[in-house]
Parts: C-alpha cells; structure tokens; sequence
C-alpha cells in the first residue's frame, strides 16, 4: 500500500448505520439497525487511482457520499483534503469532482456549453484555467459537436463525457467517480478510460472509483479496495488480489493425439475435449512441476496456464463472508 | 453569515437567469403557458363576477372591496410562487437523487433549490391578480390618505413574505415524507383560495385559526380592512391590522429552522 506522509483522504475506523423500520402486524413497526459501511479504514495518497469494488449494497455509494460530505458519519473519523467533509461540505465542494454515472449532474434542458457557462460561474474558477480547461476537454473528449445538444437528448455515452469533463472544470484535486461506466458500448468506455489516466497522470488528480467493470480497474488502477457488507475484505494491489484468491489456476494442454485424462501428481483434469485438456493446478501451488511432469508423460503440442479470472478472486472473496 | 447570503442570493439570480433564458428558447410554449395561467386564474374571478350579478355584497363586502381582497391575496401568492415555487418538488428531487448532485456545488442548497426550473411563465397569475387589484383600486369610494397608499405596497411585501415561508415550510417537511408536496399546496394554494374573499363569510373560528394558528390573515386580511377603513368583525385591537411583518417574521423563522433540520435530517440519514 502506498501512504504517503499525509494522505489527501484518511477514514479511521468509519461506521454509517441505517434506522430501518420493518412492519410488524398491522400497527407494529420494527426497527432495526443496519450497518452499511462498518469500522472502515484507510488512506488515499495524492496522486493514486483506487478501484472501490463490491456487490449491490455493500457500501460503495455510502462511502462515496461520506467523502463528499453529503451523509454525517454515525462514528469514526474523516479527513479530506485536510477538512472534515460533512462539516465543510460547502468549502470542500470547490476541492473536488463528483460524478454519478446514474443520473446526471448537469441541467437536462441546457446545451452542454450553458451548462459549463454556468458551472464557471457558480464554482467562481479562473476565467484563464476554465478556457484552457474546457478547449483541452473539449478535444480529449471530443465534445465539440456536442456542445449544442440540450443534455436530454445525448446519448449516454455521449452525456457520461459531458459529466466527467463538468466535474474537472474547475480543477478538483480529487474525483469520485461513482460507476462511470455502467451501460457504456466497449468504445465508449475505453475511450473514457484512456481520458481518465491521462487526467490522473497529467493534473495528477486522485481519482477514487467505484465500478462493477473489473476492466475498469485492470486498465486503470494500481490499486483496488474491495468492501463487503460495509467491511474491507482487500486493500492492496490488483495482483495480490489475484493471489490472495483461493482459485485454482487452470493449465491448458494440447495432446498431440486423443486420450483418457492425464494423470500428473499435483493436479487433477477438469474437462476433456478432443485432444485438448483442462487440469486445476491449486492456488497455492506452483505449476512448474505440473508443466515437467506433463511434459516429461505425454506427448504435447502446446500448453498454456491461466491464470483466475478477477470476477472468480472477488467472487471467492463475496462468499467467503458469505 | 452575510457573505453567505449575499452570494446564496446571487447564485439565485443566476441560476434563475438561466433557467429564463431556456424557456425563452421555447417561446411559444412559453407564451401558451403564461396565457394559460393567465385564464385559469382568470376564472375564479370570473366566478366572483357571476356571484355578484345576483347579490350586491359578499359577506358585508361590495365587488370592489372583494376584488381588492382577490387582487391582493393573488398578487402576493403569484409573486412568492414564482420566485420560490418549485420548492415544492423537493420530494421528487429526494427520489431521483438530484438533491444530492446540488450538495455537491459550492451553492447554498435553498438557493439552488429555489432556483432549479425558475418559471416566469408564473407571471400569468402576477398579472391577472395586478390587473384585478388596480382595477379594484380605481373604482374604490375611498378618500385615500399617505398611509392607506403606502399599506398597498406594504401588504405586497409582507403578504409575499407570508407566502413564502409557507412554500419552504411544506418543502421542509418533505424531508420527513417525500410525498408532501399536496400537504403544503393546502396551505399555499389553499390559503390564497380562502384569502380572496373577505373573511367574514367563514365562521369566526376559522378566522381566529387563520390568525393565531396558521396566520394566513396577515397576508391581504388585516392590512386590507385597514385600507378599507373597516371594523375589524373578530374586534380585535387595531394593532393587528399592522402586524403583518410580525406573523412573517414568526413564520419566517419557523420556516428557516425546519428548512436547517431538514437538512440536518437529510444528511443523516441519506433517505
């Protein structure tokens, strides 16, 4: 983990719990407490590009709101840029960029140029930075047709740029990014995606992510927080996730000819077809053997080993809490 | 606490501004829809024209003094709704999680909320209720003196004032029930209904409500029968006649702490 000196965003020991009231008979109501982000700690250094990842509910938009200072926390500590967001959210507001990839934040009826006119306006930025700012987005995003169309009748794709090229006019040093690629076409998002680290690597803006494209985080992070049921169950890098994961690599074998299922000491044949196998090589294992063995028994034309896939690591992880 | 507000109050303008100058790209939707509240306003003084064909006074008050009445209760109502008149869709806001994009602008929230969809399309009512109040004002049998003259405007100013803390009132409390929006519109819309014609028609516990309970008296009532040189019916001292900018300051302060704990409630627990 990367931790600087003095973090731009710090979380101690941070809780946010839910009153949920239930009915209970005809009159009688329940309440019941829940916790949707529960004794969550841990430092963003200027600079970094985080992936916050997890299921429906776990406690992703919650966080995200607590950074911005939309919620008060129900205990633990905050500091964002050196303030505590719920108590100087107004102060804060100038500080950061906020997009929600639900819905968007800009004016339905406005082109999107009165909507960045009047975003310079209420965010008071300097007239020079805010040109500059938007000639750059403007071309990097390829807005410039765009600039015209009232928001409602982008396309999403098209709205998600104008969203995101909003939320930087005014040189935040942080971004949230709340889902930013949901529902976008495979073009859309790498294009979004090579926007974003070029944003991160050239402003150097932190950007904090959340996303249930773990393509996102593959392109764009170097490190991901994985929360469940308002508790981190990863912090670290993408790799170490990939290791941290119970899940068996997979080694792939080509048989010059047709046969029964292999047998090698230290792996076991998951699928036979034609001349080519599947073997399960445990996580905590090394496959080298394996590849001499096999090598060594059989007759092969090729063999290649995969490594898990991420969505099986985080899936292990989700049901280990289960 | 002043720059605050100096600034919440241009960002209003601003975004008010801007919100004029979209529905002016849509001119003739603009035009039809100020026409429209134009007439439909229109008709309920329609509906008072067609009373007086058959009677000469409603309770006590001749079709001038009831048209001063209407005239003064619509104009207040029509100013403080179209300069805050889509507080109301707070709840709608709650619901689609736009109030929480506005949190995280450097913009007072009441100013942004106040602002959202400015619609001057309201001057419909403005001007239908002007119309009728300087029509009223031409054929009054008064002897006009400085101070009846100057109530005129003073009843605008206090009357609107009324008005809108009771438009942030019933949208504070829909940060309680999302759903509230037709609770407030009794109080808002309801009460100009009642306020346009002269109290005395409605049963003297209605107007002691309307005076110590829901103080909606104050808007046209009081400064009214002022203007009009009448007996107050309730025998209240005169001094309530001028008490106006008192009820606005109550409500106004009531107005201002549900709208802060509303918000304070809102952001704690993020309903």
């Amino acid at each position: 983990m990367t931790t600087a000196p003095d973090p731009l965003i710090r979380v101690e020991n941070l809780t946010r719990s839910f009153v949920v009231r239930r009915r209970a008979g005809r009159w009688r109501r329940t309440a019941h407490e829940v916790h949707a982000v529960e004794d969550l700690s841990f430092d963003v250094a200027r600079g970094e590009m985080v992936g916050y990842i997890g299921p429906n509910g776990a406690g992703k938009s919650t966080t995200i709101k607590m950074l911005t200072g939309i919620l008060v926390p129900t205990s633990g500590r905050l500091s964002v840029a050196g303030v505590d967001p719920s108590r100087s959210r107004t102060e804060l507001t100038r500080r950061i960029g906020v997009v929600f990839g639900q819905r968007t934040t800009l004016w339905w009826d406005l082109p999107l140029r009165d909507s960045f006119a009047l975003l310079h306006r209420i965010y008071r930025t300097d007239p020079a930075r805010h040109a500059a700012n938007l000639v750059e987005f403007t071309e990097l995003l390829e807005l410039g047709d765009l600039l015209d169309t009232p928001v409602r009748q982008l396309s999403l794709g098209q709205r998600m740029r104008g969203d995101i090229a909003a939320a930087l006019l005014h040189d935040p040093e942080i971004l949230y990014l709340d889902e930013p690629t949901i529902g976008l076409d495979v073009v859309s998002k790498g294009r979004l995606r090579s926007f974003l680290r070029r944003v991160n690597a050239e402003r150097q803006v932190t950007v904090l992510l959340t996303t249930h494209d773990l393509q996102d985080i593959e392109q764009l992070c170097s490190r991901v927080m994985v929360v469940d049921h308002g508790r981190l169950v990863y912090d670290g890098s993408l790799a170490g996730l990939r290791a941290q994961g119970s899940s068996p690599r997979t080694l792939v074998v080509d048989l010059v000819d047709e046969r029964e299922p292999l047998e090698v000491p230290g792996a076991a044949v998951t699928r036979v077809e034609g001349p080519r196998q599947w073997l399960s090589v445990p996580a905590d294992a090394s496959a080298a053997p394996v590849v001499a063995a096999v090598s060594a028994r059989y007759d092969i034309a090729d063999l290649s080993l995969q490594e898990p896939a991420i969505e099986d690591v985080i899936h292990a992880l989700y049901s280990r809490r289960g | 606490m002043v720059e605050r507000l100096v600034w919440g109050l241009r960002a209003y303008v601003l975004l008010s501004w801007t919100w004029v100058r979209v529905s002016m790209s849509y001119r003739a939707s603009f035009v039809m829809l100020a026409l429209g509240q134009f007439l439909v306003t229109g008709l309920d003084f329609a509906a008072i024209l067609v009373m007086f064909s058959t009677v000469d006074a409603l309770g006590g008050f001749s079709l001038p003094e009831v048209a001063f009445l209407y005239g003064g209760a619509g104009l207040c109502l029509g100013l403080a709704d179209l300069l805050l008149g889509n507080i109301e869709r707070l709840g709608q806001r709650i619901r689609l999680g736009t109030l929480d994009a506005m949190m995280t602008r450097p913009v007072p929230l009441f100013a942004q909320v106040a602002a959202d969809e400015f619609a001057l399309r309201r001057l419909g009512r403005i001007t239908q209720s002007s119309l009728v109040l300087a029509w009223s004002i031409t054929v009054l049998d008064l002897d006009w003196t400085p101070a009846t003259v100057l109530t005129v405007p003073y009843l605008v100013l206090f009357g609107t004032a009324i008005f809108l803390a009771v438009f942030t009132l019933g949208a504070a409390f829909q940060f309680w029930t999302t759903d509230g929006s037709e609770a407030a519109n009794a109080f808002t819309y309801g009460g100009n209904t009642l306020a346009q014609y002269p109290l005395t028609i409605y049963p003297a516990q209605a107007v002691k409500a309307l005076t110590f309970l829901v103080p909606l008296a104050f808007v046209n009532w009081y400064p009214s029968l002022f203007i009009l040189g009448r007996e107050d019916p309730l025998g209240l001292p005169t001094v309530t006649q001028f008490a106006s900018p008192l009820a606005a300051l109550v409500l106004g302060g009531l107005a201002a702490w549900a709208w802060r704990s509303g918000v304070r409630r809102y952001r704690s627990t993020g309903s």
